[in-house]
């Protein structure tokens, strides 16, 4: 079934995320993307197989896909999808650069436009960038290498197959003819593009530029401080616009001091918006027009609104602990996986634990505070946006101003970090809809209380767990009692068991259960969705099992993997014990797993398989008798097929051992009568570099294909750290964040 | 208001005191280096150097900066365009991801080195702890900042 645009808004983005990957749809024509991307009036434009049928011929330069362009300036690569931190504006080019034989000093980067008809899918999300565009990245270098090998034989006179390239260069080695790619690039035109079938790519062992160092392309502009990211965007004449929502998500707007806020400094308009009923699009609101940005926040401190709360969340975080204290030794309501005969195993056992694990809802937090310019005239509204999701933010804008999608113009962003909180693009929409009643561009931006108070939030969870070991200490069934939240019936993100979720496939019995507490303020995608709790909950508790069974936990975990295999064969997004052994073994070895520790001290192993990737962890702890927790040294392993850029892999492990530590330390979003009770940093203390703990990487050298790694390395941070506490001083940590029982890293 | 920054003075009309000189900078003079990250001197996104000490400009008044030198990102380099050291440690090892904090945090480096040009582990933990790094590179700063150090030493610069 072919999925629509309309389709993929209407589903969670996470779902979206994978339903966008075959989307087609048209936003640019061919002469305005040939106008964006600066090729008009030169250059031979060809189709990239699968993507785009016509073929373009004109001289001057060879661009056989969307991906590079050369001509006698040059090489331009251009980088399809939002750089958020995870460092694909530097990465996915890298790949064009390798089966091209580019020397990376040669090339400049360029983020592309949007556009689905060339690019496909433009997503950030999923750690899906590297894995699906791995194929499509290598093929477009090794058309456009083909080409050139091709006018070079011309050129020389020689087959070409006695032609070999480097560097940029056509290389002949019989007459060490050496010929630039910019100066074969006319000679390419009208050339056919080669069918991708008859492209030879690179094995690893021919990788030149893959696996090396290379620092970010945006890097030398970002220390200027250059104007990349979304809130640095100005144009002309543009005025600065904020909105306020209400606390309770769900309220309407029912007065506000209009007539006050209008006579203040700097200020044009202040309106209220009634909102589309989407909390993922517009809610209703006041917003106010200045003309700057302190204008519109000073007024913004003297707005009073009047909400008719009526139909607002009334969301309760101590409700919700209560209720789940209640339910947990009850049966859940409904049973998601079902393997074996749980109540059987359980009834069998030598030995039968249970465990109750509990972890709060968390924000985003991403450093920078959505904001969007919007300009708006003739019933066409164009963008500057830092969203993870252009393509379904053009749907979302679309929707919410009830404007066909071709009227709808996105242009890319640096975004201030992500994490999950750009997938949602209702701050577009709040930009469009302010702009569709301002005279001339505007700003929406807003501020970091707005941003913590309409976050789409990290769910919130209880886990009941129980499980049986056998007179050999061996796992023989499991139970997990999930008590969770959902919106009127529908799960909220990452608030339900998938299928296939670990270990699943690994465990004889197993039962996973859920019952749901009604929630109605938005949940959302937080890096590494679902596996960054779920991965505590149940790395944590193998560990308890290992322990009451008095064994090894390395040796357990290795007994549950069990004999190397895909758990689904020919899928290689699921788990593989075999990679799944390999990176714990690693790991521990690395660590010096097994050896003596002082008192106080302890190591703690942890793995999960998530967003393709295989990861484990060990952390290396002392806590003193104030339950301060000091994490000298994370030691990661992690096995994602071959590594694109080494020093962009090894900072986004770095980066995940430390988001994954300063979360689990003492980020807590707490709800009472539907309102966020946390409304700056101050009350949501994240780490800072004192406390950031000595990292040591490891990748596995495997040759299975590259998978992205923005998110896997998170979610085995937290049990690998409450494992080193517990081995330390026998204390089992079941709440994060921590500091809900007592714990600080420091 | 009349404000020096980066050596240039500036002439501003109907500019608010009271107003935080982070916007000033930003909307009025075009200078977009210093970042909006919490508006309550939480996360040091928007720091700058006022004579040459860190300060929070999203809680600073435009207004106390007026007889002061002000210094942003956008002034570090050389006239010929070279990079600082600062600048160029951060380049040479990758250190940003997103890369939003990072204007604040190589003016924050930038001070550290101007008054300890060879500081310990210890001193740029306390002098870099105001400044929050969402995506966890504080590895990599800690070990631009000794570079950057190692590089001042070399040229001679104080």
């Amino acid at each position: 079934m072919k999925r629509s645009l309309e389709m993929a808004v209407a589903l969670p983005v996470e779902e979206a995320v994978n339903a966008l990957e075959p989307v087609r749809i048209t936003k640019i024509g061919r002469r305005e993307f040939l106008k964006l991307t600066g090729l008009v009036g030169g250059g031979l434009m060809l189709s990239f197989t699968g993507l785009r049928a016509a073929a373009t011929a004109t001289a001057g330069a060879l661009a056989p896909n969307g991906f590079l362009r050369i001509d006698s300036e040059g090489i331009t690569l251009y980088a399809k999808n939002p750089e958020i931190g995870q460092g694909v504006k530097t990465s996915l080019p890298m790949i064009v650069a390798e089966e091209l034989d580019a020397a990376w000093e040669d090339v400049e980067v360029v983020q592309s436009p949007i556009d689905a008809e060339t690019y496909g899918p433009q997503v950030a999300g999923g750690s899906n960038s590297v894995r699906v565009n791995w194929d499509l990245l290598r093929t477009a270098g090794a058309t456009a290498r083909a080409m050139l090998v091709g006018a070079a034989a011309v050129r020389l006179g020689v087959p070409p197959a006695e032609l070999a390239t480097r560097d940029s260069h056509v290389v002949h080695a019989g007459s060490g003819a050496r010929l630039r790619y910019t100066e074969l690039a006319d000679a390419t035109a009208g050339m056919p593009v080669p069918p991708a079938g008859t492209l030879a790519l690179k094995s690893p062992d021919q990788y030149r530029l893959l696996g090396t160092r290379v620092t970010g392309v945006d890097n030398e502009a970002l220390v200027r401080g250059e104007a990349l990211f979304g809130i640095d965007q100005s144009l002309p004449g543009m005025k600065y616009a904020v909105y306020q929502k209400c606390p309770a998500q769900g309220g309407r707007v029912k007065s506000f001091n209009a007539s006050e806020i209008k006579s203040l400094p700097g200020v044009h308009d202040v309106f209220s918006l009634e909102g589309n009923d989407n909390p993922l699009e517009l809610m209703p609101g006041v917003a106010i027009v200045a003309d700057s940005t302190w204008a519109a926040l000073s007024a913004k401190r003297q707005l009073r609104v009047e909400w008719d709360e009526s139909t607002a969340a009334r969301d309760s975080w101590s409700d919700a602990v209560a209720q789940a204290g209640r339910l947990r030794h009850e049966a859940g309501a409904t049973r998601v996986v079902e393997a074996g005969d749980v109540d059987a195993a359980l009834a069998a056992g030598a030995q039968r634990l249970e465990s109750f694990y509990t972890y709060h809802f968390a924000s985003h937090a991403q450093l920078e505070p959505q904001n969007c310019v919007a300009r708006f005239a003739n019933g066409a509204v164009e963008l500057w946006a830092p969203t993870q999701t252009p393509h379904r933010g053009i749907g979302n804008v679309a929707n919410t101003l009830g404007i066909p999608p071709e009227r709808v113009t996105v242009h890319q962003a640096r975004c201030g970090g992500g994490f999950g909180r750009r997938l949602y693009n209702d701050f577009m929409c709040e930009a469009a809809a302010i702009a569709a009643r301002v005279d001339g561009p505007v700003k929406l931006q807003w501020t970091r209380e707005d941003d913590m108070s309409h976050d789409l939030f990290r769910a919130g969870g209880f886990h009941q767990l129980e499980a049986s070991l056998d007179g050999e200490g061996g796992v023989t069934g499991l139970r997990d009692h999930f008590i969770t939240f959902a919106d009127r019936g529908r799960p909220v993100s990452g608030g339900s068991f998938r299928p296939g979720v670990f270990p699943s496939g690994l465990i004889d019995n197993l039962r996973l259960e859920e019952t749901a507490l009604d929630w109605r303020t938005r949940c959302g995608a937080w890096r590494a969705p679902f596996s960054n709790v779920f991965g505590f909950v149940i790395e944590s508790f193998i560990h308890e099992l290992a322990t009451a069974a008095g064994r090894d936990h390395l040796e357990v975990m290795l007994e549950i993997f069990g004999e190397p295999r895909w758990l689904e064969p020919g899928n290689p997004r699921v788990l593989h014990t075999g990679r799944a052994a390999g990176v714990v073994r690693l790991a521990a070895e690395q660590a010096g797993w097994g050896r003596a520790m002082p008192a106080g001290r302890g190591l703690g192993l942890a793995f999960y398989f998530s967003h393709a990737g295989h990861v484990a962890e060990v952390a290396d702890v002392s806590v003193d008798a104030e339950k301060q927790i000091k994490v000298h040294r994370v030691t990661v392993a992690a096995d994602v097929g071959p590594i694109i850029n080494l020093s962009g892999a090894e900072n986004q492990l770095e980066g995940s051992v430390i988001d994954g530590l300063s979360t689990m330390a003492g980020l807590s979003v707490t709800f009472e009568n539907g309102r966020v009770e946390q409304s700056n940093f101050d009350a949501y203390p994240m780490l800072r570099m004192p406390d950031a703990p000595q990292v040591d990487v490891h990748f596995v050298a495997s040759d299975f294909p590259p998978s992205g790694l923005g998110e896997p390395a998170l979610p085995p941070l937290a049990p690998a750290v409450c494992n080193a506490v517990f081995a330390a001083t026998g204390h089992r940590i079941r709440t994060l964040p921590i500091s809900e029982e007592g714990f600080s890293i420091g | 208001m009349r404000l020096n920054v980066n050596g240039r003075e500036h002439e501003l009309t109907g500019v608010d005191p009271n107003a935080p000189l982070l916007w000033v900078l930003r909307d009025g003079l075009g200078l977009v280096g210093a970042k909006f990250g919490c508006g309550i001197s939480q996360c040091g996104a928007c720091t700058v150097l006022v004579d040459g000490q860190p300060v929070r400009s999203c809680s600073y008044p435009a207004g106390a900066a007026v007889e002061s030198e002000v210094s942003t990102v956008e002034g570090l380099a050389e006239p010929d365009g070279r990079l600082s050291a600062v600048q160029q440690a951060w380049v040479d090892l990758d250190v940003a991801q997103c890369g939003y904090c990072q204007a604040g945090q190589i003016m924050a480096a930038e001070a550290l080195l101007r008054s300890n040009p060879s500081p310990s582990d210890a001193d740029i933990d306390r002098a870099m702890a105001p400044n929050l790094c969402r995506c966890g590179t504080y590895l990599r700063i800690r070990k631009a900042i000794k570079l950057a150090a190692a590089k001042r030493a070399e040229g001679g610069q104080s």
